[in-house]
């Protein structure tokens, strides 16, 4: 594990392990909900939540030398209540995107340490983070940062702008080349989910009155978030499109079957109304289709129960005949669906 | 299949893996790969597990399989069901297709055969016996599509030893068997990258989903663009060689480019990728984790072809080196339209009619579907 001083932890509070943090600081839960002198930290950590909650980054100068020696209890702190009052109000959407929002904000410290101009510690520091938390080696080339491509495909392939893909990136000797903002960009997600695994794993502490009034909060919050969606019963093109082949007798493609059958699986079609889809197929069997819808449903085999492949994969596979309609969707069971 | 035909290609497939033990050997890793077969008229056996040369002999010999495979993964437990095999890694694979080049020679040597009758014709309307549009494409490949082929792979190879810093000795080169090639990437970084990522490389190889800003183009100020340079590694270089050609061409072209804006631009590079710098990997099989592919060593029942690693792909020659059945005289009942040529011998065109054929002809005719025995 890292071992990080006080100005890591201020950049970089969710490497620390929050009870233990409290206990060695000489902390204990029960003062923050009574000690009147500590309810800014509380109130700090709510605050934080709700930044968060509205996309924003909780911003804080770490790099203010003169205000140091008190800057590290309340953020840290605040970072560390903030989960108890995430553990308590118990709304994964918070949770999420309070991830989202702490990795943002750690980002532009790991940008800052990975450039390394005033600090080689913080260079390494930094470079140690990638290895420790995502299983990254990075290595500084010039202005730039290489990756070895395994890696940056384990990443990047959560991107779906196509500035991500490998081939738009500059490629050399099995290394990718980034430059420092988007060494760190990469790992957002990552960075977003080993916060949020943190706080999920973390255990409920006991609540306090003090924290009730934040928590209930909190929970209205949350499930002002949550959205619920309506789904058109049109087909996208390419099913449509898939559809018609068949209908016409000609031969669609192993791909354009898998894509046209884990759609209607998706859509909550059964396997009986499915196969006849597959009759003017120029090498139909009822049995091997029957066969390979129950594969895709997990009936047999592995019980996979396989999804419809993305609009990327589509694409690639020359089945994609997009309408505005599609509306920027990245797969077609998306296809339709709005929000209320 | 009928039942004379499939007793006549299951002896000669018997005494092929008989004759050509030392050709069929178990993978590296054998002990956690799955291994699978096929019987002529059956569905796929699989989760197999063989540890050794024996064991797959053992197997060859009882069963008689028309096609033998085995995985490019590896497993914990490679004979349970797939759920619980626990997969730990996987040979990266690419295959090449004389199908995928869409040569314009393929119509010449591709014939038809309708699926409802049993008729085989060449003209590319329905069947002219039944009128059934259910039709089978029977493709005999020639020269020239293994020329194709093989431009292909010396792409490829580039692409992974120079961009992927894949070292040459860790890449294996075989012929499928019947109109491809397959290549293998062994112990590299790579193979423990999942679908999505190995979906990636594939956009990568075929040069596909490619941005213009990427090769250069300023979107927001196209006169201050820089363009790729011909000395560049990677797809850069290969981008300026295929658009400029030569250095003096080169300024000439960036204006051209320049003042046909953005979208064009995008629209060219798609174009190269598709039709002559992108490599025609089959994606679906680069893609899977899980497959299983034909053994090296063993007969492809599309042809009766062996698939055989080549120590030079420039020098190989398909067609008369994978072709290891013997020659013993053979009579059948020939329909097949199409000229072909195997170990330097002509056959063809027959129309239904009884020859005598030497047997590895006879098994590749029998194989495609386009003759019986006599």
């Amino acid at each position: 594990m890292i071992s990080f001083g006080h100005d890591e932890i201020v950049k970089y509070p969710f490497l620390a392990e929050a009870g233990q943090y409290l206990k060695d600081q000489g902390f204990t839960l029960e003062q923050f909900a009574t000690d009147p002198d500590l309810q800014i930290i509380v109130d700090r950590a709510y605050e934080r939540i709700e930044s968060a909650s509205q996309g924003n980054i909780y911003n804080y100068k770490v790099d203010d030398s003169s205000n140091k020696d008190s800057s590290l209890p309340l953020e840290v702190f605040s970072f560390l209540i903030a989960i108890i009052l995430l553990k308590l109000a118990g709304m994964n959407t918070l949770v999420s995107r309070f991830s989202l929002a702490e990795a943002r904000r750690a980002e532009r410290f790991l940008e800052k340490d990975l450039v390394g101009k005033s600090n080689k510690t913080n260079e390494e520091f930094a470079t140690k983070i990638f290895l420790d938390l995502f299983s990254i080696k990075i290595k500084k080339n010039g202005d730039y940062f290489t990756i070895p491509i395994a890696d940056y495909l384990k990443h990047a392939v959560h991107f779906h702008e196509l500035e991500w893909k490998l081939i738009n990136r500059h490629v050399e000797n099995g290394m990718v080349f980034l430059t420092p903002h988007e060494s760190v960009r990469l790992t957002r997600k990552q960075l977003g989910n080993y916060i949020g695994t943190r706080i999920r794993s973390a255990q409920t502490p006991e609540s306090f009155q003090v924290f009730e009034e934040k928590v209930a909060k909190l929970v209205k919050m949350g499930k002002k978030l949550t959205v619920t969606t309506t789904i058109s019963t049109e087909f996208p093109p390419c099913i449509k499109r898939a559809i018609e082949v068949l209908n016409n007798g000609e031969n669609l493609s192993h791909s354009g079957r898998f894509m046209l059958g884990t759609f209607l699986l998706g859509r909550g079609q059964t396997i009986e109304q499915i196969a006849p889809l597959f009759k003017n197929a120029p090498d139909y069997k009822e049995r091997t289709t029957l066969y390979q819808l129950k594969q895709l449903s997990g009936e047999t085999g592995s019980n996979t129960k396989y999804a419809c492949p993305s609009c990327d994969k589509i694409k690639s596979n020359d089945l994609c005949f997009a309408i505005p309609e599609c509306d920027n969707i990245i797969n077609p069971m998306q296809f339709g669906k709005k929000r209320l | 299949m009928f039942e004379k035909d499939l007793k006549f290609l299951e002896d000669a497939f018997k005494q092929y893996y008989f004759d050509h033990f030392n050709l069929i050997n178990v993978p590296d890793r054998a002990s956690e790969r799955e291994f699978g077969y096929m019987k002529f008229n059956t569905g796929m056996i699989r989760h197999i597990s063989l540890k050794t040369d024996k064991d797959l002999h053992l197997m060859l010999m009882s069963n008689i399989p028309s096609d033998v495979f085995c995985s490019n993964a590896y497993y914990t437990f490679p004979s349970m069901p797939m759920s619980e095999k626990d997969w730990k890694g996987a040979d990266i694979i690419f295959d090449i297709d004389a199908k995928d080049l869409k040569l314009p020679c393929r119509k010449d040597h591709t014939c038809n055969k309708c699926t409802s009758c049993g008729e085989i014709f060449v003209s590319q309307d329905g069947c002219p016996k039944c009128k059934s549009n259910k039709i089978e494409h029977i493709s005999l490949p020639c020269d020239n599509c293994m020329a194709g082929l093989k431009k292909e792979l010396s792409k490829l190879d580039k692409v992974l030893t120079d961009d992927l810093n894949i070292p040459a000795n860790d890449i294996v080169t075989s012929f499928s068997g019947n109109e491809g090639f397959h290549l293998y990437v062994k112990h590299s970084q790579y193979n423990d990258l999942g679908s999505k990522e190995r979906s990636e490389l594939i956009d990568y190889i075929k040069f596909q989903k490619v941005i213009p800003e990427t090769f250069g183009f300023k979107k927001n100020n196209p006169s201050k663009s820089s363009f790729p340079e011909f000395g560049e590694s990677g797809w850069k270089g290969r981008v300026a060689k295929e658009l400029f050609g030569s250095k003096s061409k080169k300024s000439k072209l960036v204006s051209k480019i320049i003042s046909d804006g953005y979208v064009a631009y995008r629209e060219k590079l798609d174009e190269i990728g598709k039709n002559s710098i992108g490599i025609k990997i089959d994606p679906n099989v680069t893609v899977d984790i899980h497959r299983i592919f034909r053994l090296e060593g063993s007969l492809n029942s599309k042809s009766g072809l062996c698939k055989l690693a080549c120590k030079d792909v420039g020098k190989f020659r398909p067609y008369t080196e994978a072709c290891l059945i013997d020659d013993k005289p053979t009579e059948i009942i020939a329909n097949c339209p199409i000229k072909f040529q195997l170990k330097n011998k002509k056959f063809g065109p027959y129309n239904g009619e009884k020859t005598s054929v030497p047997k590895y002809a006879a098994v590749y005719m029998m194989c495609k579907g386009i003759a019986n025995s006599a």
